[in-house]
């Protein structure tokens, strides 16, 4: 359970105690290699902003460690899907969810889950780079010393950097502010800022679409690193590089009545070269969108 | 991340949220302090000029300042007001519109335009005061106009001048380039284009501005004092007379004087330029509204 | 020459022309003034430097301009406005802010349409009726009681106060704009990262609008200098220098007024004392808002 209330002092942080209970888990024998354990599922979900409905009965399993895309038309609510399992849907006030969002089968939704203990361990890179005016240091050590950081954390900025693969250019300007920085760069400081929370799960919206394209190759390289320490989500328009990039896919579309829903999902190549759906084979074959 | 990873994880970070959180319901209620005084300041005000509604009959606007409260009346000031708030709107009117205009419609970016625009944006943060030794020097002297009511409306004019500027900006902004390109197509010359639609569109933020500036002219104290306002006076002023009052002068004189019953009367004359006040602000609004529900983009 | 061959060049008309000189005129008249006003306090404080000496008047802490022996020495009258205005702003600085923070950041649609009046009304109130409500009701309701005999009727904490009033819907506005002038980005980042909503605003978008708000600060400041009537009612006319706000005392603002609304005849070195007084204060308030543009124009960042 995530425990937003006080606890007593002498007791373990709530987190540990849950993830005690997980290691419980990861104890029992494992299943084959090939089916992974599932890090996030959504079960049922809808949104809705007021009376619209954005996406109805979302039912996508996420695995982990491993690189899951949302690909589909745009307005058909991939965003907004992504958005749900950080909870970052919550800051527009008129915005609800219907069904469950699971991390290693804790319901994000549940009422006693803090929003905010919610997005330490779930990171996020946004289609904008967007560094804080702060020099890259301290946009590397925000999220650290805003969630109470017990280690070094000079090792740590270190550690999120190097496997942002950004550490050789800027060790030596670490004072710097992080604006200095050209895009692709800063998209990769944002990439380390959100790995120094050490969260279990990275979402992308859309990283490159504002990079040039050997930013863009960089990220996805990177990715492929990223991907044996966290479980990582990407939104992305651009098809080649759901196919290049990640490991599962699930195609969502708009349904006549404007609510997005899932298609199909799946390993990427069996979506790719042998879809199941004609909607996913129009769409991957580039008859719309 | 593997599930040992994440028990080392959860470890390593001491959140404390409810702490967190803690600090930011305390901040909140301090801006909630801090809204609450500046509320309840303006109630005190308020509850403070109450004094002056036991004095506020039609004696007292109709009556000359005196020497006993009791007989002492605001019409001198009332009517001084008045005209300074007119004379006022009527010399910064077309200047003020006139160098809006000249900066939105015709000026081209360059060093000049430039230092037009910083002047007018410095001159808006010079004290009063400073413009009432301008007006000593040049109005009351220079151009010998004494202690006149032209006077000091031309001084409170240039005091005023950059706020109706900054607003004639702003309302000739605010018409659309749809508009200015329509009537060049057919042909119109710049004046005739601005003269013809751009000027009519912007007229109900232009006249809002106006008269929201007079509101201001009619509550300044500092300046008329410089160039030669006097609190008793006992005669009806006229323009170009010398000798005037207008009524926060009168509040001046009023308020200085030690008997209770003068801060009464001082608040009475308060309330009248607060009604004054209030009443041009309401017809600004009136005036907007009515003007732009004519005009469909 | 029939209409297809008649030349498409048409000369400026002359009307055009000179309707746009008058409206350049219009425009330059700001620059008339600043000029205009420079060149009059110039010329008369000169005269009254050719009698006083410019580093007494500049470095003079007496000032005695009515009772012989005659001193001038600015320094006092510069003490007494420092005093209303650091006071103006100890009080408006928390309060704008506050305001502004909570205005940009939490505040409903439905809270702002009442918050934002609230504050134009106060910015709206004329400054003799702020003077009358400092002298008529903080000292005696809020000031005496709470120092009893050691605070006189005229003292520099009401006019400071009063000050506070006066400037904090400046500071409070201005700096809401610089709040708001921070791109959403930012926010949504430290929020991905589990930062709480006031972690949010402390340590990303407050620190990003750190320019502006500095900004405002000085700009208020320059209008808490440049204020008479508050502190001619609240602060009396008797100038000697003290850092005691429980005393009375005369700021630069309130000998200009005491002296003009006076019988001082004109040739007399009272009157010649006002411009060189008027001289210090146009030149600490234009400083002020130079370094506001400058700081604004400088250390604003770009996203």
């Amino acid at each position: 359970m995530i425990d937003s209330a006080p606890r007593p002092a002498g007791d373990p942080p709530a987190a540990a105690v849950a993830a005690v209970r997980l290691a419980d888990m990861a104890a029992r024998p494992t299943e084959e290699p090939a089916a992974r354990k599932t890090a996030v599922e959504l079960k049922d979900v809808s949104c809705f902003y007021g009376s619209f409905q954005a996406v109805r009965d979302i039912n996508i399993s996420v695995a982990e460690r491993e690189v899951t895309a949302f690909i589909g038309p745009s307005g058909c609510g991939k965003s907004t899907v992504l958005r749900t399992i950080n909870r970052m849907n919550d800051l527009v006030p008129i915005f609800r969810l219907e069904g469950q969002i699971l991390l290693h089968g804790q319901n994000l939704y549940d009422e006693k889950a803090d929003p905010v203990e919610v997005r330490r361990r779930v990171g996020m890179v946004f289609q904008k780079p967007n560094p804080f005016p702060k020099s890259i240091f301290d946009n590397v050590a925000f999220g650290a010393r805003v969630n109470g950081y017990r280690g070094n954390i000079r090792e740590l900025v270190e550690q999120s950097l190097r496997r942002a693969a950004l550490w050789d250019e800027v060790k030596d300007k670490l004072k710097q502010s992080g604006l200095s920085l050209s895009g692709g760069q800063q998209q990769r400081l944002c990439i380390a800022r959100a790995i120094a929370t050490e969260p279990e799960v990275i979402l992308m919206d859309e990283p490159c679409s504002a990079l040039d394209p050997r930013a863009t190759l960089q990220i996805e390289e990177l990715m492929a690193d990223l991907k044996t320490r966290y479980t990582i989500v990407i939104v992305t328009h651009n098809m080649q590089q759901a196919a290049r990039a990640s490991d599962r896919t699930a195609f969502l579309t708009m349904g006549d009545d404007r609510a997005g829903y899932v298609v199909e999902q799946g390993r990427t190549m069996d979506i790719f070269t042998n879809p199941k759906n004609q909607l996913t084979e129009d769409y991957v074959s580039g008859r719309f969108g | 991340m593997t599930a040992p990873a994440v028990a080392a994880a959860a470890t390593r970070f001491d959140p404390r949220l409810a702490q967190r959180k803690l600090w930011g319901t305390i901040f909140l209620g301090a801006c909630m302090v801090a809204i609450g005084i500046l509320l309840v300041s303006l109630v005190l005000l308020l509850i403070d000029i109450l004094r002056g509604v036991p004095w506020l009959d039609a004696q007292f606007l109709t009556s000359y300042p005196s020497r006993r409260p009791a007989q002492a009346g605001v019409l001198p000031a009332l009517v001084g007001s008045i005209e300074l708030g007119l004379i006022v709107a009527a010399v910064t009117f077309p200047i003020g519109v006139g160098a809006a205009i000249y900066l939105q419609e015709y000026a081209r970016d360059s060093t000049v335009t430039r230092l037009l625009r910083t002047n007018i944006a410095n001159l808006a943060g010079v004290p009063s005061i400073i413009y009432g030794i301008f007006g000593l020097a040049i109005f009351v002297r220079a151009l010998a106009l004494g202690t006149s009511i032209m006077a000091g409306a031309l001084t409170l004019s240039l005091l005023i001048l950059p706020v109706v500027i900054v607003a004639s900006i702003e309302a000739l902004r605010a018409v659309p380039n749809s508009q200015r390109e329509g009537a060049l197509a057919l042909g119109a010359t710049q004046w005739q284009m601005v003269r013809g639609s751009v000027l009519p569109a912007a007229a109900p933020g232009i006249v809002t501005g106006i008269i929201l500036a007079m509101a201001r002219a009619i509550g300044e104290a500092a300046p008329l004092i410089i160039v030669g306002a006097v609190g008793f006076v006992t005669f009806l002023p006229t323009p170009l007379a010398p000798g005037y009052t207008v009524l926060p002068i009168t509040v001046f004189d009023w308020a200085s004087r030690p008997q209770a019953d003068f801060q009464g009367i001082a608040a009475a004359a308060i309330i009248v330029i607060l009604v004054i006040m209030v009443f041009l602000n309401v017809l600004a609004l009136v005036i907007r509204v009515r003007l732009s529900r004519n005009i469909q983009w | 020459m029939t209409a297809a061959t008649s030349s498409l060049a048409r000369r400026k008309a002359t009307s055009e022309r000179v309707i746009e000189t008058l409206l350049f005129l219009a425009a330059a008249l700001g620059v008339f003034t600043t000029v205009g006003i420079i060149i009059v306090l110039a010329f008369q404080a000169v005269e009254f430097f050719a009698i006083v000496n410019p580093v007494d008047f500049l470095t003079g802490t007496v000032w005695s301009a009515n009772i012989q022996p005659y001193h001038f020495g600015v320094l006092a009258l510069v003490a007494s406005t420092m005093l209303v205005a650091v006071i103006a702003l100890i009080v408006a600085i928390p309060l704008g802010l506050l305001a502004a923070i909570y205005l940009a950041e939490y505040a409903s649609m439905r809270v702002r349409n009442l918050v934002k009046p609230l504050l134009e009304t106060i910015a709206g109130v004329p400054t003799i009726v702020l003077g009358f409500f400092g002298l008529t009701f903080v000292t005696p309701n809020l000031l005496k009681p709470l120092f009893g005999s050691s605070i006189g009727t005229f003292n520099g904490l009401a006019a400071g106060l009063v000050v506070g009033l006066l400037i904090t819907p400046l500071i409070a506005s201005l700096s809401e704009d610089a709040l708001r002038a921070v791109p959403r980005g930012l926010r949504e980042g430290s929020l991905a990262m589990g930062a709480t909503k006031f972690e949010t605003t402390r340590r990303v978008v407050f620190p990003a609008a750190l320019s502006g708000v500095m900004a405002s600060i000085i700009l208020a400041l320059s209008r808490a200098i440049g204020e008479t009537m508050i502190v001619v009612l609240c602060m009396g006319t008797s100038p000697k220098l003290t850092f005691n706000p429980l005393e009375s005392g005369q700021t630069m603002t309130a000998f200009i007024a005491q002296i003009s609304s006076g019988d001082t005849p004109q040739g007399s070195i009272q009157f010649k004392s006002l411009f060189a007084v008027a001289l210090v204060l146009f030149a600490m308030t234009l400083a002020l808002n130079l370094v506001s543009n400058r700081i604004v124009s400088r250390f604003r960042n770009v996203y």
